[in-house]
């Protein structure tokens, strides 16, 4: 990366040109592709939910290193908290209750009251955000507590188990008593309202959203969400990176009985980082059921799961800024082939000789080939020694100058 | 003389049909170079596995200054104040020479989660604290020049000594070693004897396996002997240097 640079102990004025480059040409894109429609944009919302996720994988994949095969099983949950917590299904769930048990239905009714029986629990998204993390949280220590002694190969098969099993429980959880609306779903998923104005739009407005006196597009609003939130996950990540938790994370994967030895509680640090990659998943899957406005379980396949996994490896492993890079190209890149290569073929050849769907495939599984046999370590993996020689001499050569470095 | 340090008795360990270990004690003063030697396969590093948690064993007791410990879990024993190196080392490959000795300060501070990411004052200062430790410790073994080289790039007595700097940041009582010279040539070995001769000088307690008898009748303050899995001698140097079951186990009985 010539142009743009974010090592910040190297090049400090180089990293602020770059990050401020960065943000503007951010802040730009919505204004500047909604002007092509809402597509573009569209695409980019699924990137920066994909981006979260990535970054919430990296967690336990790049740096405690536990091969974790069933991610999206988080994603999954916030999804499905935010469906039954800002929809009306939670009234369908207590009608399901007052007919399949009525005497425990009927409790149920009592306990939460005439209003969320009749239209279900509208909460906000100061309150979905936080739940979505926790509740997935919760999930990601629950189901890393068995694989604790497992390494490698079947930590990866256990927890693609545990993926499937989130999956079809999900989609079977609508008897005896429904709860999730099975394979049709969770509709109707309140859109995200911040101060007063919905990011959905208001009704009958053509998905147009005034905030402050500025009016732009659905999208666009979601888009700026989105980008928030990532630049929340971002700066936990690299903050957990560089702290003693984050080192602790390293040791395991880098020998698991060493970082014993020295006195890590393995078993505490390893939940730990399963409990913060689901939460950071469980946040990107809250977000994707208000921005859908519908969840059903066919969205959370093992395919995601690989997917993201994907984002991480090709991005760099283990590397921020390369797992972002990893998370855009590989969301987006579909997306926009999809948009491209028919109307391209058309000009060029006056008929379509591919279908989009079949390049689309052909053009991701030779990408991620490429880019294997190529860079091995990802498109941006992080600076290793032998690419900086320079930091042997730390400006001088006394141990003093490496302290403050 | 002094306190003793550590106390273990009657340590007994078996595989399925192998009896590794049985009843072996040993006591060691506080400040001794402790020596633990034997032929291949007498229960050295089964005897240390057993003593820093890696293993669970069959009986025996544990005392360390005064207070018993229990060796069930590695972590809780290197909190307990026993930290350990390993016969094939095992760095931290894909850290830096600094981040190695900074994860061996893990046990001794506390930020949390909350302290990670809001980096509050108490989070900063601690983590500067374990910075400066950490290279005073690099400094301390010699290699506080290579800081911020990879731990795999490092040569090999360097990552010998890289995983002392990192034993000793866990702020131990004693400092147990698994054949720290092995592997080593002639120079390396002159060098890792000042290091411990150095760190004995600090006040630290060193309990040491080694292979090379000559290294260790110069430096051991004591010594035991392990054959089979079985103590059979204990003593200072000198004693043991004259042992007939010693000198038996190391060259075979005389017929």
């Amino acid at each position: 990366m010539a142009l743009l640079t974010f090592d910040k102990k190297r090049h400090p004025r180089q990293t602020r040109i770059s990050l401020i480059a960065v943000a503007l040409l951010l802040i730009a894109f919505p204004f500047f592709a909604s002007q092509f429609g809402n597509s573009w944009v569209r695409i980019m919302d699924m990137a920066l939910l994909y981006i979260m996720l990535a970054l919430g994988l990296n967690i336990v994949v790049g740096f405690a290193g536990l091969l974790d095969l069933g991610y999206i099983a988080f994603y999954a949950i916030g999804a499905y908290t935010a469906g039954l917590l800002a929809s009306p299904q939670f009234a369908d769930v207590l009608q399901s209750f007052v007919d399949t048990y009525p005497a425990l239905g009927h409790f149920l009714v009592m306990l939460f009251g005439a209003q969320i029986s009749a239209h279900g629990i509208h909460l906000s998204i100061w309150l979905i955000v936080p739940l979505s993390a926790l509740i997935a949280g919760l999930f990601g220590a629950l189901l890393g507590a068995p694989t604790l002694k497992l390494r490698g190969d079947y930590l990866a098969i256990v927890t693609l188990g545990f993926g499937e099993i989130i999956r079809i429980f999900v989609n079977n959880l609508n008897a005896p008593v429904n709860i999730t609306n099975g394979p049709q779903g969770i509709n109707l998923i309140d859109p995200v309202h911040i101060a007063g104005v919905s990011l959905g739009g208001e009704p009958g407005s053509g998905s147009i959203v005034k905030f402050l006196g500025l009016s732009m597009p659905s999208v666009n609003a979601y888009y700026f969400l989105f980008l928030a939130l990532c630049i929340a996950v971002v700066f936990f990540s690299l903050r957990l990176q560089d702290s003693r938790l984050g080192r602790a994370w390293v040791a395991i994967r880098e020998d698991e009985i060493a970082a014993k030895a020295m006195g890590i509680n393995t078993r505490n640090v390893k939940l730990l980082a399963f409990a913060m990659g689901a939460s950071f998943g469980g946040v990107a899957g809250a977000m994707f059921a208000s921005f859908q406005g519908f969840v059903s379980p066919e969205s959370f396949s093992l395919t995601e799961s690989i997917a993201v996994l994907a984002m991480v490896v090709l991005g760099g492993i283990g590397h921020i800024p390369g797992v972002v890079l990893g998370g855009v190209i590989l969301a987006a890149l579909p997306e926009v082939l999809r948009h491209v290569v028919e109307p391209l073929q058309m000009s060029l050849f006056g008929r379509v000789w591919i279908d989009a769907e079949v390049l689309r495939q052909l053009l991701y599984g030779l990408a991620m080939v490429v880019i294997m046999l190529t860079r091995p370590a990802g498109l941006w993996p992080a600076a290793r020694h032998e690419d900086r020689p320079e930091a042997d001499h730390p400006h001088g050569d006394g141990p003093a100058d490496v302290v403050k470095a | 003389m002094s306190t003793t340090l550590l106390k273990i008795a009657d340590v007994s360990k078996r595989f399925g049909g192998l009896q590794a270990l049985s009843g072996v004690s040993l006591t060691i003063t506080q400040g001794q170079i402790y020596g633990l030697i034997g032929p291949n396969g007498a229960g050295k590093t089964t005897f240390f596995n057993v003593i820093t948690g890696l293993y669970q064993p069959d009986t025996g007791s544990f005392e360390l200054a005064g207070k018993p410990y229990s060796p069930s879990a590695p972590h809780a024993v290197a909190k307990a104040g026993i930290a350990r190196t390993f016969q094939n080392i095992r760095l931290f490959g894909d850290m830096t020479v600094l981040e190695n000795v900074m994860v061996g300060c893990h046990v001794r501070t506390k930020q949390t989660l909350l302290g990670a990411i809001l980096r509050h004052k108490a989070a900063r200062d601690e983590e500067a604290a374990i910075r400066e430790k950490s290279q005073k410790l690099l400094d301390f073994v010699g290699i506080g020049k290579f800081a911020s080289r990879t731990a795999r790039h490092l040569s090999y007595g360097d990552q010998r000594r890289l995983e002392i700097a990192r034993a000793l940041a866990t702020e131990p009582q004693l400092l147990a070693l698994d054949e720290p010279a092995a592997g080593m040539n002639a120079t390396e070995k002159l060098g890792l004897r000042e290091l411990l001769v150095k760190i004995q000088a600090e006040g630290k307690t060193v309990l040491l396996i080694e292979h090379d008898v000559k290294l260790m009748m110069g430096l051991c303050d004591r010594l035991t002997v392990l054959d089979y899995g079985k103590p059979i001698a204990e003593g200072v140097p000198a004693e043991i240097q004259k042992n007939q079951a010693v000198i038996e186990a190391y060259l075979g009985a005389s017929h």
